[in-house]
């Protein structure tokens, strides 16, 4: 039983890594970047709704939404004044300024809220369910996280698929040149990524500290480093491999930390990627592109 | 492109000068010329994870400095009192202790948290200054050097006696450890739990750690105490991380005893924490803010009418601290002229035959290493306010 309510943590986990992941791995699909502020994009994204709903009274999905908006503002804007300029830099300048930019976002956060820790509220405030005499419990937001992290990547598959921008998009991962040759305005694509992006990771934040239920201005920075790890496993740039990554990741971790060690979890999870990137150098989900020369 | 390049660095350029301001609001009003006041320095996290710890000690010692100098000083000399945050942060606080050197510090009453404890003090060994911890517990404080003391128990200490504690009041069958490897705090507190334990058949049937990298998630820790049967749940850990594991145990329904040590303490002060979560829940500590003694009374007044809130063992570690070193003072003949170096090995010379009555206990002594003896006391929270058992 105690293994069933270990894997169950596994997945919660790891859906909220899935949809952190999608962040990433959208943006470094069609930008051709690694955008680390990204894990601090949800952190602010978690602020927004701690102030709404614990400050203000808002009503908690109302608040979700508010934050979504907050979000997307946040990252077209981070696009637009601080990778846009870089667009033709080289890659290693654009790396820094993600991280500059992630820098930027946290200690904007620790002077606007402070370092300590605050108590998120409980925004859900779904009743866990039990079997076999409370032997095994599943927290309500365990469940919730599951279903939202299924229903965000069908949502977006159908987007991509099925629409014009969708396909802009595809477009501008595949070739960016051919791209804009063929009429697609790549800017705006890109920005509408970053946007579809942030606004997800408001709900990551929200999922993430409705369930550790705890916010500092430096809950962003582990988390997102773990849901680039899902990206990079799942095969960067690939969405249902950032889910599948997502999913393993939080699987392996839990179960590695029940039944090997807690403290040796961490490097458990990155030994089974440098394992998964040994065999399958792209991911497991990751297309090979042959570069022409 | 460039007009944006020009709107960042002038956005750069903006956030200096904010910072620099800042900073010139937080400075000191400048030292008097030395000699005629007694000049003790305090460091300890006013801001970040750990700082109800130390603004409850920056307070506490704040309250004893002005009571004695309201009544007249030590030896008709009055007492000069410096705080300087440290962000619970090993390399913040030897910053604000070479800050604290520059103004003119004699002795110091700090730093409040191990970590920075044991960098300051291995540097005040190096420099001969006698500094006494309210509340940085570790052995590795006092082993750093000579001269620095502790108004706390020693980890291995308070890991003990919580073990006999729990035996003695019988208060479970089966005991679960959850501690964090990462910090010397808890993991001290661990091991000598664990060893007195086993000494006197106190049954551990779990002891799970988690590290600073992964101290968001306790699920599985949690999930070992609660397949393992535990009915009481040890947390030797700072109440920032218990906070959450009280959280998370009862999200997933497990519902057993929890018993803390001092760094538990300030759980109920955690913004937007569900205080009811933390009912029934027991810790070790020398001070219980509803001792009806005129001592403790007194504080908690002044404490309240000062800072509007209740005092808690940091604050009371602190008052008894800057009242250690009056003692000394007046017991070794200490004279402000002298320098810090004199002072530090007449002080140490003396406390090896001091005994000081203070609010987190009577007849406290101390060994030649600095560390204390005194009686423990446990409190336990019920209806969300802390209660002497």
């Amino acid at each position: 039983m105690s293994f069933v309510s270990y894997l169950i943590a596994g997945i919660g986990l790891g859906s909220i890594y899935a949809i952190m992941a999608l962040g990433y791995t959208m943006v470094y699909g069609i930008a051709k970047m690694l955008n680390f502020a990204h894990g601090d994009v949800i952190m602010i994204g978690s602020y927004v709704i701690f102030l709404a709903v614990g400050k203000a009274n808002l009503n908690p999905y109302l608040s979700i939404l508010l934050a979504m908006v907050f979000c997307t503002v946040l990252g077209v804007t981070i696009e637009r004044i601080a990778y846009r300029p870089l667009r033709k830099a080289a890659t290693l300048a654009v790396l820094i300024t993600a991280i500059g930019m992630s820098y930027f976002l946290q200690n904007i956060a620790l002077l606007l809220f402070g370092a300590d820790t605050k108590s998120f509220p409980d925004v859900f405030g779904l009743p866990a369910i039990r079997f076999a005499d409370g032997r095994l419990t599943i927290p309500g937001i365990t469940i919730l996280t599951i279903i939202t992290c299924i229903v965000i990547i069908i949502g977006l598959e159908l987007f991509i698929n099925r629409t014009k921008q969708g396909q802009a998009m595809l477009a501008v991962s595949e070739d960016r040149g051919a791209a804009t040759l063929m009429g697609v305005n790549v800017n705006s694509t890109i920005a509408l990524t970053f946007a579809i992006g942030s606004a997800l990771a408001a709900i990551a934040g929200v999922l993430f500290c409705a369930r550790y239920q705890a916010l500092n201005p430096y809950t962003g920075a582990i988390p997102g480093i773990k849901a680039f790890t899902a990206a990079v496993f799942g095969g960067i740039g690939s969405i249902p491999g950032a889910f599948i990554g997502g999913l393993l990741l939080g699987i392996i971790e839990s179960l590695s930390s029940a039944y090997i060690s807690s403290e040796l979890a961490n490097a458990i999870v990155f030994g089974v990627l440098v394992l998964v990137l040994l065999i399958r150098p792209t991911g497991i989900l990751g297309k090979q592109i042959q570069e022409k020369v | 492109m460039k007009r944006s390049r020009k709107l960042i660095a002038l956005c750069v350029v903006l956030a200096m000068v904010v910072m620099l301001f800042a900073a010139c609001g937080s400075g000191n009003s400048g030292s008097k010329s030395g000699g005629d006041t007694f000049k003790i320095g305090g460091i300890g996290p006013t801001t970040g994870a750990a700082a109800i710890y130390g603004n409850a000690a920056k307070n506490g010692a704040q309250i004893a400095v002005d009571e004695i100098n309201a009544a007249g000083g030590i030896n008709g000399v009055q007492i000069e009192y410096q705080f300087e945050d440290d962000v619970h942060d090993p390399e913040k606080s030897v910053s604000a202790y070479n800050t604290l050197r520059d103004w003119g510090m004699q002795m110091m009453v700090g730093t409040v948290t191990t970590a920075p404890c044991v960098a300051v003090a291995t540097q005040a060994n190096a420099d001969r200054l006698f500094m006494i911890t309210p509340s940085a517990s570790s052995t590795d404080v006092i082993n750093a050097g000579d001269t620095c003391y502790q108004v706390c128990f020693t980890d291995p200490n308070q890991g003990k006696v919580s073990a006999d504690y729990i035996k003695e009041h019988n208060l479970a069958q089966n005991v679960a450890v959850i501690y964090d490897s990462s910090d010397i705090y808890s993991s001290g507190l661990q091991q000598s739990f664990e060893a007195e334990a086993a000494a006197i058949g106190l049954n551990v049937v779990s002891s799970t750690a988690f590290t600073s990298d992964t101290n968001t998630d306790f699920s599985t820790q949690l999930q070992k105490a609660k397949d393992s049967n535990a009915d009481l749940v040890f947390l030797p850990f700072y109440y920032t991380e218990a906070s959450k594991v009280l959280q998370q145990a009862n999200s997933m329904g497990y519902a057993p005893k929890f018993f803390g040590c001092d760094g538990l303490d300030g759980i109920l002060g955690v913004e937007g924490f569900d205080t009811a979560l933390a009912e029934g829940a027991m810790l070790l500590t020398p001070f219980a803010a509803d001792a009806q003694d005129a001592a403790t009374q007194s504080f908690v007044k002044q404490y309240q009418d000062k800072f509007g809130e209740l005092p808690n063992q940091f604050a009371a570690d602190a008052y008894d601290a800057v009242y250690i070193l009056k003692a000394a003072i007046e017991k070794a003949g200490i004279t402000p002229d002298m320098t810090p170096q004199d002072i530090c090995e007449k002080i140490i010379e003396t406390m090896a035959t001091l005994s000081v009555d203070g609010l987190t206990g009577s007849g406290m002594t101390w060994d030649a290493n600095g560390a204390v003896a005194k009686e423990p006391k446990a409190v336990a929270i019920q209806n969300g306010a802390y209660v002497a058992m």
